[in-house]
């Protein structure tokens, strides 16, 4: 049985690509090399997103506003939320890892789509220096990332058309990433292989894209609205011309809602290959698991209203999103309990990865139990829009999301380069990251129950000192990369030699050589039915190939 | 626990406190304990045991959180009614301020339901008009515009809210009460101080460069006071409270 694809013409297009370091800055049609691409110019836009919360912190230190102007901060605020989420967290989670492991996992030697795929990444670069640069040339969009008109509409124009450009050319990439998932999933399987025995990746990937799908469509067509009462003086969004401001909030909501779960879901699948990994124990619960991933994304379409319980929302509504908003908690607490029980009488190895996976547990715990708080209405009203939600969404997206990238660096850098990682430096940076994050978000639920607002340059002095210490938590993350880039630095030239399966992973990406070779495999894809099947037929077969030959 | 909400929200508060610190505190100990007392420890080669899955005990802890939520929502919804949050709609019908039957107003959460025991059977009206980067309250009945909301204990109030520009929130953190100022849609807030004292007046969505500076002071005062302070400002000579 062969694989056909993708087709022999692609092939020899493959051929006359670069093939060294130059290929990095080529438009590869490579799944291995458009998956590092967008993990290393996500990392680049998460120094400039970090540099710009460190600015923020430091305003911050003191109850006056005296550390940058007043509309500077808020477009450091603005580029901050922005540049995290649409060039960091989206693009990493779904794009890197979802680029280079999903062709793996159902057996292909590319995705379905090569050339819309090196496009979906070659729109990031130039959108997000455009963000950056019109800060410099008429000032950055300085309406928060949410660019709620009318504010939106009265702010700098320049900045603020700059702002929805840009963020219009990312949705189109994580559009054109979403169709390109979803046809290489449901179409590209190896023969034989079954849907409900791909790895868990595969699922968070294919319900993160029908998000994708169905709701990018609608912020993109919002933000065009938007710059049109911008640019050509309509009134879809402005007051004064007969406009409704709350209309762009559920639109944009629809959108940005999911969107959180489109930053969740392939972490969530991501921490599903790590843990059996690193625990030599099966994933707990494959099918249930499965089932909450689609739970998810059914809900995740339906609870956007939340964020809009202080605006003006009948009462009905309000329960209706209380009800739907409260009961994600329970397939994504499933999910939770199986990685505790895939965890429970495992042998698990206490490295980076597995420290930064547990890390992710503990962090999204605190962070899902303020959101069904927060989910409240009468809990929201108080609440809303202070640092109690700071609080929150960082312990999502930070002690989450971004957990869950770092633990995925340490899990497949072997497979990426061929060397190791250095373990000990490995471990330092979890445990600086670990104490800055709390250090900086733990206090914030405090701040916001007592009566700070978010965004604000300015605040009542006796916050100051738990500000400070705030501002000292995001001190020691901002020091916490300097040892992972080193660590990375160091492995890649003089780090010691990995072998081609360090982990004895049983999941299709290790099952050939690190680095991969173009079209992944040497013959024949390999069919992978129990990517999961630690502990079983030990007896027998010991090494990963003995799962080729069934 | 200056207003009649706050009380209730902080019995909301510290029950959700409670669920949420059992829950978080039972989930770190399993991980710590899972990380250490089967960690691989040296010299131990091979893998855990094959396990997969156990529908009794999926089948629990889907159960256990469907019921903790519900319970939590049927608080909640018990809580929300409390504060009067299902009420807005009737009460609007049979209040005496002066809004149209034609203008469509959103309410706000805020307590009304509660029997005033004062004096005074309807509730004071105020308007408060929001702008970059300031609070103007309006006292209809006396013509008065102030900077500070002056309301007498007790007593339950009416605040009819627009914003001239962009959207702004009014939030009193000490009233547990919060509602967005919006332009061309205006908003309600019921609620009734019950503890005298001056408490911030906070601006709680982005509105600009000085958001972080607009904030103002509620005045809550004793009923004789707050007469003393309506008479001395108001514009009409003779003035029915």
């Amino acid at each position: 049985m062969s694989i056909s694809i993708p087709p022999s013409t692609e092939n020899n297009i493959k051929k006359l690509q670069p093939t060294g370091w130059l290929r990095y800055f080529s438009f590869s049609l490579d799944h291995k090399v458009i998956g590092l691409q967008y993990l290393i110019c996500g990392f680049i836009f998460y120094l400039i997103g970090g540099l710009l919360a460190g600015a923020i912190r430091i305003e911050l230190t003191s109850p006056m506003s005296d550390f940058m102007a007043r509309d500077v901060y808020n477009q450091v605020l603005t580029l901050h939320g922005t540049i995290m989420i649409f060039l960091w967290i989206v693009p990493v989670v779904n794009g890197a890892f979802g680029n280079y492991l999903i062709p793996f996992y159902v057996g292909a030697r590319d995705m379905a789509f090569p050339r819309l795929n090196a496009v979906a990444f070659w729109l990031i670069p130039p959108a997000g220096l455009m963000l950056i640069s019109s800060y410099f040339i008429n000032g950055a969009a300085q309406s928060g990332w949410t660019a709620y008109p009318p504010l939106s509409i009265t702010t700098p124009a320049a900045g603020q058309i700059v702002w929805i450009i840009s963020v219009l050319l990312l949705g189109g990439s994580s559009i054109f990433g979403g169709i390109n998932f979803i046809a290489t999933i449901l179409k590209l399987r190896r023969p034989g292989l079954k849907l409900m025995q791909l790895p868990m990746y595969c699922w968070a990937m294919l319900g993160t894209s029908i998000l994708v799908v169905l709701s990018t469509p609608v912020l993109a067509g919002t933000l065009i609205l938007l710059s049109f009462d911008i640019v050509a003086h309509t009134g879809f969004f402005n007051p004064s011309l007969g406009g409704n401001v709350i209309v762009y909030q559920h639109l944009f909501w629809f959108y940005s809602h999911p969107a959180v779960y489109i930053m969740v879901l392939p972490a969530f699948g991501l921490v599903s290959e790590i843990l059996p990994v690193h625990c030599r124990k099966p994933l707990f619960g494959y099918s249930t698991m499965v089932y909450s991933i689609m739970a998810i994304v059914i809900l995740g379409l339906v609870v956007w209203a939340h964020h809009m319980f202080t605006s003006g929302t009948p009462p009905w509504m309000r329960l209706f999103f209380t009800i739907a908003t409260a009961f994600i908690a329970v397939p994504t607490g499933i999910k939770f309990f199986n990685w505790v029980a895939t965890l429970w009488g495992g042998r698990i190895s206490l490295n980076s990865a597995i420290l930064f996976s547990c890390g992710f547990i503990v962090n999204f715990v605190l962070g899902g139990i303020t959101g069904v708080a927060l989910a409240q209405v009468p809990f929201d009203v108080h609440v809303h829009d202070t640092y109690f939600v700071v609080a929150h969404f960082h312990y999502i997206v930070y002690g989450g999301s971004v957990f869950v990238i770092f633990s995925s660096i340490y899990h497949w850098y072997p497979k990426f380069t061929g060397k190791m990682l250095n373990e000990t430096i490995g471990r330092i940076h979890f445990a600086i990251t670990f104490i800055g994050f709390n250090l900086c978000f733990a206090p914030q639920h405090w701040l916001g129950l007592n009566g700070m607002p978010r965004r604000v340059a300015e605040y009542d002095p006796q916050f100051t000192f738990v500000n400070q210490i705030s501002s000292f938590g995001a001190l020691l993350m901002a020091l916490s990369t300097l040892p992972f880039l080193w660590n990375i630095f160091y492995s890649t030239f003089k780090g010691k030699e990995s072998g081609d399966n360090p982990w004895k992973a049983l999941t299709p990406e290790w099952l050939t050589s690190s680095p991969p070779p173009v079209e992944n495999w040497i013959g024949e894809a390999p069919l992978v039915t129990e990517p999961y099947g630690y502990g079983k037929k030990q007896e027998t077969k010991n090494s990963p190939d003995s799962i080729l030959e069934n | 626990m200056a207003s009649t909400n706050a009380p209730i929200y902080d019995e909301l508060f510290n029950v959700l406190f409670v669920i949420g610190t059992i829950l978080f505190i039972g989930m770190t100990a399993l991980v710590i304990y899972s990380l250490i007392q089967f960690r691989r420890k040296p010299g131990e080669e091979g893998d855990g045991l094959p396990i997969e899955d156990n529908l009794p005990l999926e089948i629990f802890w889907t159960a256990v959180p469907a019921v903790v939520i519900l319970f939590v929502g049927l608080y909640s919804y018990d809580i929300y009614d409390r504060m009067g949050g299902m009420q807005i709609l009737s009460n609007d019908m049979h209040s005496h301020h002066s809004i149209s039957s034609q203008e469509k107003v959103w309410g706000g959460i805020g307590s009304s339901k509660q029997e005033s025991n004062t004096s005074r059977d309807f509730p004071i009206n105020v308007e408060l008009t929001a702008m970059q980067f300031a609070f103007l309250f309006n006292y209809p009945k006396g013509e008065i515009i102030s900077g500070e909301l002056h309301v007498p204990v007790g007593q339950p109030i009416t605040m009819r809210m627009e914003s001239k520009d962009v959207i702004h929130a009014f939030w009193v953190p000490e009233f547990r009460l919060k509602q967005d100022v919006i332009p061309g849609q205006p908003t309600i807030l019921n609620f009734t101080p019950t503890r005298t004292g001056r408490y911030p007046i906070i601006c709680a969505e982005l509105c600009g460069p000085y958001h972080g500076g607009m904030r103002s002071t509620v005045v809550v005062e004793e009923p004789e006071e707050y007469d003393a302070w309506f008479k001395k400002n108001s514009k009409q000579t003779e003035v029915e409270l």
